[in-house]
C-alpha cells in the first residue's frame, strides 16, 4: 500500500507491504542505513529514530524496529543521517566524539537519537536520569561511561536547551 | 524477526473500526501503539490475518476528568499518562505506572488501551488498574458496557474482551492526596516485574503471583482489621499460585510479595 | 611536543555519528547486485537424531530459490577438532544425521527478497528422534550419553593428569579451605550479530564479507571449510560492530553462504537474528572449578590447588582449548610454594564455547580471587591484608612461574595500595562496620581483585608473536597504513595513525588506516588477546621509521649532502641540513618521483602480562537480595598509554563486562537442554541502569618487550571486575554467614544464600 512519509525533511511516496518494519523502511527504501537492528524484541534500541506526527509536539524517540512504515504514513521521521543536514554535527554528535561516546559504532546512532529524543523532554539530566533516559539502549563496547558523560556535555553546551529542538524536521 | 504476512486497514472511525471488527472476525486484530502486539508477532507468537489501527483516532486519545473519575483514552500512549498534570495530580499511582512501562522509545508508542488489552500479569498497567479499582468502558456495535478491573483479567493474556469489542476509555478514581506505593522489582532496567506490588486505599495489587495481576485479599482483610503495614504484608502472598522462571521459583515470589508489599503499604516507590 | 600519549579524538568518528558504520548487512557493492538471502533452519532439540528433512514445502513458498539438506553439502570436508583434542569428534559444516544443541543449523533455505525467508523457513519440515540431552558436568564427565558415539567419551581433551596430583600438598597448612564454584556461561552478544556476503568470480575465487577480527584467520578458516586453499579466498572486512572473541575465524554458517552462492551462480548473503546469535554464536566462560587453598594463620598461603571441567558445548571449537591459559595463570600475582592444576574439557548438548573477553584468563582470576577470599573469611584476616602479604615483590627482570609464564615486569602490590587509596578503602570499611552495628537492612560489601593476565601471545616460543605494517608517503602529503591488525571499536585508526604522524610529522588526519581486505594485507594476526598496540603498533612504528631511513637517502641525494648530515625536522615533516634550515627538502616530495613505501615486521620477543587491582562496592538489599554496584575502582596497568581517551575506554567496556558476569548475566539451559535466555528481553544483557560511572587510576608500569613499552588494555577491565564485584556481595554478607555466593549474584541467587546461612547459624 502506498504510504506518505517526511524523512530527514524529504517528502516520500512509497508502495509498501503492511508488514515491512520502519527500520526496513527507512535502510532498504530510503537507503538510510544508519540505524541497525539488534534484537528481535524491541530491547536494545540500535534503531531508534524520532517520529512524529501533524499537531504531535515533539520529535518523540521510536524503536522503528516496532512501528511498522504505515504507521509512519503521514507522519515526520528523523534519521541520525538528518540530525545535522549541514554537513556538520548536532551538538549530541559532537559530544559523543568530544567524550569518545562510542567504539564499534553499531549502537551510536539509535543512541544519540535517544539521547536527543532524551534532552529535548528533560534539557538539563542529571547523570541518573540520562541512565535511565538510555535504559532502552544497549551498548556492548563503552561501559556506558562516555555515552553518559556525552549526553551531559551536549545538555550543559551552550545549545543545551535548544539540543532537543533543532532536531525538529524543518527547524 | 519478520511478522508473517497481514492486511492492514487505518480505521478512520471507532464505527469504521468496529464495522472491521465484525468484517474480518477472529482473523483481526486491533492496532494501536503496537508494542505489545508487534513484538509477538515479529516473533510469530501471534499471526492476524489483518491489522486495524485506531492508533490515531481522536476519540481514543486523551485524558480528561468527568466527575469523580478520569477518563483516558484507549490509544493514549503511556508517555502522556506519565507526564500529564491532571493523573499526576488524581491518580499520581496511574502516572508512576505508566512511567516504570519499558524504556522511553516504548512509552511514547505503547497505549494503555493496548496494554490492559494484551493482560500480561507481569506488566505494569493490569496491576495498576487492579489497585486502583479502575473500569475500561467497551465498546461493540451492541453498545458500550464497563467492566471493573477486578473481572476484566480472566486469565493468562486473557480478558473479558468480547469478539467485536474494543477497549475505548479506562477509568480511574480521582483520589488526590490518597497516600500509595508502588514496587516493581526487576533485576535489569527495562524488564517485567519478577513481582510488582501496588496499594493504594486498602487495596493492594500484585503483578506476576499468577495467571492476572491478583488481588491480595488475605493482606487487605488484615489491614482493614487493624494490622500494621508488616503484618498485613506476611498475608501478601496466600492465594497466590506463582509461576516459575529463570528468575524466580515459586518460594522467592512469593517472599518477594510479602516485601513488596511491605514497601507499597509504607508509600514507598 | 609528542603526541604520544595524548587523548586525540578519533579520526573514525564523523562518519560512525551521521551516516553510520557500513556493516555486513549495510554492504552495497555491484559485486553483490542480485544477491539472494539465505536463511538457516536451526533445530530446536537439544540432542536427537534426524530422521528426516523435507523441503518440499518451502520450496513452494513465495520466492524460494533454493533450499538445501546435509545431505546436499556432502562435497564440503567434514570439521575435525584441532589434533590435541579426540578426533572422533568431528561433524558435517551442516548437520546429517544428528544434532547435538539448540541452534545448530539443519538446513538452508535461499530466498530473492529478504522477507520471504522466515515464510519458508516456517515450511521446512525436520523429523527428529530425540535423545536425551547432556547438560551438566557430572553427566557429560559421566558419559552414559554420548555426544560423539565414535568418541566413547564425552570428554575432548585432558590438561594434566588427576593421577599426578599431589595428596601432600596441604600437609604444611595450618588452614586449608575447598569448594566448587561455577564460572558460568554467558553470551558474548556484540551488537552486531553474525553475517556473510559472498560472490564467486569467474576465476574461481570467492570474494566474501565477513564481520571478523582478522581477515587472514578467517580466509584460512573459510578455506578449510570450503575444501579451497586460501589462495582461492577473498576475505573484505566491513565495518565490524563489536566482537569481544567471537568472530575469529569462520562459521558454517559463513561457509555455507559461499556454497549456495556457487551452486546457484548469484551472489548470497546473510545476517542472523538476535535469536540465532543468542544459540548460534558461541558462548564464553563456563568451567566448574573446584579451588583448594592452604596456608597460615598469619595469612601466608602455602598451597594452591584448581580443578576445572570446561564446558565445550557441543563441539570442540577455541572453547575447549581455554583450560590451557587458565592453568598457565594459575598463580596469578602472587608467590604460591606450591601450586597445581588440571582441567577437562567435555563435550555438552549445548552452544559451543568460543573465546570471550579474556578467553581463559579472567577464569583463572575469578578462582584465585575467590579464594583468596576464602581463605581469608578462614583464618578472619581482612582480604587487602592476605593479598599484600602473598604478592609477588616487584620486579624489572621477567619473572618465570612454576607454570611457565614469564612475566615481564610487574608492580602489584603498587597497584593494590593505589587502588586500595583511591577507593578510599579504610573509611569504606569503617562504614561498613558502622551499617552493620545500626542493623542497616541494605549491607554494604567491598570487594578485592588482584590480577596479572597475559597478552600478545604468539604461537609458541619457537614462533615468537610478530606483526607487519607498511606506510606509504604520498606526494600530496598524505599516508596511507597497512596493518594486519582488525579493529572493530578499539580506534587503531586514530592510534596508527598518531604513531606515523609523530614519526613523519603528517598530521593524524592526513593518515588514512587499511586493513581487513586480504588482496591488500595477506599477512596479519588480527586483533584479539589484546595483542594489536605491543605488535601491530610497534610495527607502524618501526615501519615508519623505516621509511624516513629510505627517504634520507633520497633527501641526501637531492640535497646534495651526505645523510650522516641531514636532520628530519618532524614539525615540519621536512629533511634539512644540519645546522642550514633553508637547504631543506618536504618528505611527502621524496615521493614524487618513485613510491616511498616500506613494509616491515616486528617481533616481539614473548607476551606481555598487564597487572592491576580492583575495588568494588556494592550493596545488597538483604529483603530481596538485589545487588546494586555502587562504585568499581580500578588500576588496570598496561604499561606506556599511547592514548588516554582510547585506553580509558577499552577499561570501561571491560569493566562493565566483567562486572556483569559477577551480578547480573547468564546463559541458562533447562535439563532438556533449552536455551532460556535466548532473546534481550531474557538474557540479562547490561543496561546502562545497571552500573555507575567508573572510577579509574593511572600506573603505567612499561615492558622491555617493545619499544613503546606497552601491553595490551583490551582485556584487563573484564578479568579484573567480575573478582572483586562477586567478592563484594559475599562480604556485603559475610556478617550473615555467608562465605559464597556463584555468580551472577542474581536477586534469587543471593536470598538463597541469606536463607541458607540462616538456617546454618
Amino acid at each position: 500500500m502506498q504510504v506518505e512519509i517526511t524523512v530527514n525533511g524529504q517528502q516520500r511516496s512509497d508502495d509498501v507491504e503492511p508488514r515491512l518494519l520502519l527500520v526496513h523502511y527507512l535502510r532498504e527504501v530510503c537507503g538510510l542505513r544508519a540505524a541497525n537492528v539488534g534484537c528481535d524484541t524491541t530491547s536494545c534500541g540500535a534503531c531508534t529514530v524520532l517520529m512524529k506526527g501533524p499537531g504531535e509536539v515533539g520529535g518523540e524517540s521510536v524503536k522503528s524496529c516496532t512501528v511498522l512504515a504505515v504507521q509512519a504514513n503521514g507522519r515526520q521521521v528523523t534519521t541520525a543521517e538528518g540530525l545535522a543536514p549541514d554537513g556538520g554535527l548536532h551538538p549530541v554528535q559532537a559530544a559523543f566524539r568530544q567524550e569518545h561516546g562510542l567504539q564499534c559504532g553499531f549502537c551510536t546512532p539509535g543512541m544519540v537519537m535517544a539521547a536527543v529524543g532524551l534532552l529535548s523532554e528533560n534539557p538539563h539530566p542529571t547523570e541518573a536520569e540520562v541512565r535511565e533516559g538510555l535504559e532502552g539502549n544497549f551498548c556492548r563496547c563503552t561501559g556506558y561511561h562516555n555515552i553518559v558523560r556525552a549526553v551531559l556535555a551536549a545538555a550543559s553546551s551552550a545549545n543545551g536547551a535548544a539540543v532537543g529542538e533543532r532536531a525538529e524536521v524543518g527547524a | 524477526m519478520i511478522p508473517a504476512p497481514f492486511d492492514y486497514v487505518a480505521a478512520e472511525s471507532t464505527t469504521h473500526a468496529l464495522d472491521l471488527l465484525d468484517s474480518f472476525g477472529d482473523d483481526a486484530k486491533l492496532l494501536a501503539g503496537g508494542h505489545s502486539l508487534l513484538p509477538m508477532m515479529k516473533l510469530r507468537l501471534a499471526a492476524p490475518a489483518a491489522l486495524i489501527d485506531i492508533g490515531r483516532l481522536a476519540e481514543l486519545i486523551g485524558i480528561r476528568a468527568d466527575g469523580d473519575e478520569l477518563v483516558i483514552g484507549a490509544s493514549t500512549p503511556h508517555a502522556a499518562v506519565a507526564a500529564s498534570d491532571l493523573v499526576r495530580a488524581d491518580a499520581p499511582l496511574l502516572a508512576h505506572s505508566a512511567a516504570q512501562v519499558g524504556d522511553p522509545q516504548i512509552r511514547h508508542r505503547g497505549t494503555i488501551g493496548g496494554s490492559l488489552a494484551h493482560a500480561d500479569p507481569a506488566a505494569d498497567l493490569p496491576m495498576a488498574l487492579v489497585a486502583l479499582g479502575g473500569r475500561v468502558d467497551l465498546l461493540s456495535q451492541g453498545g458500550t458496557r464497563s467492566v471493573a478491573a477486578d473481572d476484566f483479567f480472566t486469565g493468562f493474556f486473557e480478558t473479558s474482551l468480547e469478539p467485536g469489542e474494543l477497549i475505548a476509555s479506562v477509568r480511574v478514581p480521582r483520589q488526590p492526596g490518597a497516600a500509595w506505593g508502588y514496587q516493581k522489582f526487576v533485576r535489569r532496567a527495562n524488564d517485567w516485574a519478577i513481582v510488582g506490588a501496588a496499594a493504594i486505599n486498602g487495596r493492594i495489587a500484585l503483578a506476576n503471583m499468577g495467571p492476572t495481576p491478583v488481588r491480595a485479599r488475605a493482606a487487605e482483610q488484615a489491614l482493614a482489621d487493624g494490622a500494621s503495614p508488616a503484618e498485613a504484608a506476611e498475608l501478601a502472598a496466600e492465594g497466590t499460585e506463582p509461576g516459575e522462571d529463570v528468575h524466580a521459583g515459586r518460594d522467592y515470589r512469593r517472599h518477594l510479595a510479602r516485601v513488596l508489599t511491605r514497601r507499597a503499604l509504607e508509600h514507598l516507590t | 611536543m609528542s603526541i604520544l600519549g595524548t587523548r586525540v579524538l578519533r579520526t573514525e568518528d564523523p562518519r560512525f555519528l551521521t551516516t553510520g558504520g557500513v556493516y555486513t548487512e549495510d554492504v552495497v557493492d555491484e559485486r553483490l547486485t542480485g544477491a539472494y538471502h539465505v536463511f538457516f533452519v536451526r533445530s530446536p532439540v537439544a540432542h536427537a537424531r534426524i530422521a528426516r528433512v523435507d523441503v518440499s514445502a518451502a520450496l513452494t513458498a513465495p520466492g524460494v530459490v533454493a533450499a538445501f539438506t546435509g545431505a546436499d553439502v556432502a562435497d564440503l570436508p567434514a570439521v575435525k577438532p584441532g589434533a590435541m583434542f579426540n578426533q572422533q569428534m568431528t561433524r558435517p559444516v551442516l548437520a546429517t544425521d544428528k544434532v547435538r544443541y539448540v541452534g545448530e543449523p539443519v538446513a538452508v533455505v535461499v530466498t530473492e527478497q529478504a522477507y520471504q525467508g522466515e515464510d519458508a523457513v516456517e515450511l521446512v519440515d525436520v523429523d527428529y528422534d530425540p535423545l536425551p540431552a547432556v547438560v551438566d558436568y557430572a553427566d557429560a564427565a559421566a558419559g552414559k550419553v554420548l555426544l560423539y558415539e565414535e568418541a566413547g567419551t564425552n570428554v575432548a581433551a585432558n590438561f594434566g593428569d588427576a593421577t599426578a596430583l599431589d595428596e601432600h600438598l596441604f600437609d604444611e597448612c595450618e588452614v586449608v579451605t575447598t569448594r566448587t564454584i561455577l564460572n558460568q556461561r554467558v553470551a558474548p552478544a556484540p551488537m552486531e550479530t553474525r553475517a556473510a556476503a559472498a560472490t564467486w568470480g569467474e576465476d574461481g575465487r570467492v570474494t566474501a564479507w565477513i564481520p571478523n577480527q582478522g581477515a587472514q584467520g578467517t580466509q584460512g578458516g573459510l578455506a578449510r571449510l570450503l575444501g579451497l586453499k586460501p589462495e582461492q579466498v577473498h576475505i573484505i572486512t566491513p565495518d565490524v560492530g563489536g566482537a569481544f572473541g567471537a568472530k575469529f575465524g569462520a562459521e558454517p554458517e559463513h561457509a555455507l553462504v559461499a556454497w549456495v552462492a556457487r551452486r546457484l551462480g548469484r551472489p548470497a548473503r546473510w545476517t542472523e537474528t538476535r535469536y540465532e546469535n543468542l544459540v548460534g554464536m558461541t558462548h564464553g566462560r563456563a568451567q566448574q572449578q573446584t579451588v583448594t587453598i592452604g596456608g597460615k594463620r598469619d595469612g601466608t598461603v602455602l598451597a594452591y590447588r584448581l580443578e576445572i571441567v570446561q564446558d565445550s558445548g557441543a563441539q570442540v571449537r577455541i572453547g575447549a582449548m581455554l583450560p590451557f591459559l587458565t592453568i598457565l595463570m594459575t598463580p596469578g600475582p602472587y608467590e604460591i610454594p606450591q601450586a597445581e592444576a588440571i582441567a577437562k574439557s567435555v563435550v555438552t548438548t549445548t552452544t559451543p564455547i568460543g573465546a570471550y573477553r579474556g578467553a581463559g584468563r579472567p577464569e583463572a582470576s575469578a578462582a584465585l580471587e575467590r579464594a583468596m577470599d576464602l581463605f581469608a573469611a578462614e583464618i578472619g584476616m581482612d582480604p587487602a591484608d592476605v593479598r599484600r602479604r602473598n604478592l609477588l615483590p616487584p620486579f624489572t627482570e621477567p619473572h618465570r612461574t612454576k607454570f611457565g609464564a614469564l612475566y615481564d615486569t610487574g608492580d602489584y602490590a603498587a597497584a593494590l595500595d593505589k587502588v586500595l587509596a583511591a577507593a578510599g578503602y579504610d573509611e569504606l570499611r569503617k562504614e561498613q562496620a558502622e551499617r552493620r552495628a545500626s542493623g542497616d537492612p541494605v549491607a554494604m560489601g567491598i570487594g578485592l581483585a588482584s590480577y596479572v593476565e597475559i597478552t600478545g601471545m604468539g604461537d609458541g616460543e619457537e614462533s615468537p608473536p610478530q606483526e607487519n605494517a607498511t606506510v606509504e608517503v604520498h606526494p600530496d602529503g598524505t599516508a596511507t597504513i597497512l596493518t594486519g591488525t582488525s579493529p572493530h571499536g578499539q580506534g587503531h585508526a586514530t592510534a596508527w595513525a598518531m604513531l606515523a604522524s609523530e614519526e613523519l610529522g603528517i598530521p593524524v588526519d592526513k593518515i588514512t588506516l587499511k586493513w581487513g581486505d586480504t588482496d591488500l594485507v595477506p599477512e596479519g594476526g588480527g586483533t584479539g588477546g589484546s595483542r594489536s598496540l605491543q605488535h601491530g603498533g610497534s610495527a607502524v612504528r618501526q615501519a615508519a621509521q623505516e621509511l624516513l631511513e629510505v627517504a634520507r637517502e633520497r633527501a641526501a641525494s637531492e640535497l646534495e649532502a651526505s645523510a650522516a648530515d641531514l636532520r628530519f625536522d618532524v614539525e615540519r615533516s621536512a629533511f634539512e641540513v644540519a645546522g642550514d634550515p633553508d637547504a631543506s627538502v618536504p618528505l611527502a616530495s621524496l615521493a614524487e618521483q618513485e613510491r616511498l613505501i616500506v613494509r616491515t615486521v616486528f617481533t616481539a620477543p614473548g607476551a606481555t602480562f598487564p597487572f592491576g587491582s580492583h575495588v568494588a562496592v556494592v550493596e545488597v538489599d538483604t529483603e530481596t537480595g538485589k545487588v546494586t554496584l555502587r562504585r568499581i575502582i580500578t588500576v588496570d596497568d598496561a604499561g606506556f598509554v599511547l592514548n588516554p581517551l582510547l585506553a580509558e575506554g577499552q577499561r570501561h567496556g571491560g569493566i562493565a563486562q566483567g562486572a556483569a558476569q559477577a551480578f547480573v548475566e547468564e546463559v541458562v539451559y533447562d535439563s532438556d537442554g533449552n536455551p532460556l535466555t535466548a532473546s534481550f528481553a531474557d538474557y540479562p544483557f547490561l543496561s546502562a541502569t545497571e552500573v555507575p560511572s567508573f572510577e579509574l587510576a593511572d600506573m603505567q608500569t612499561r615492558t622491555s618487550y617493545n619499544p613503546l613499552g606497552v601491553k595490551g588494555i583490551g582485556e584487563a577491565g573484564s578479568i579484573g571486575a567480575t573478582p572483586a564485584v562477586q567478592n563484594a556481595v559475599v562480604d556485603a554478607l559475610a556478617h550473615l554467614g555467608v562465605r559464597h555466593i556463584d555468580m551472577p549474584a542474581s536477586p534469587q541467587r543471593v536470598w538463597q544464600a541469606i536463607q541458607a546461612a540462616k538456617g546454618n547459624a
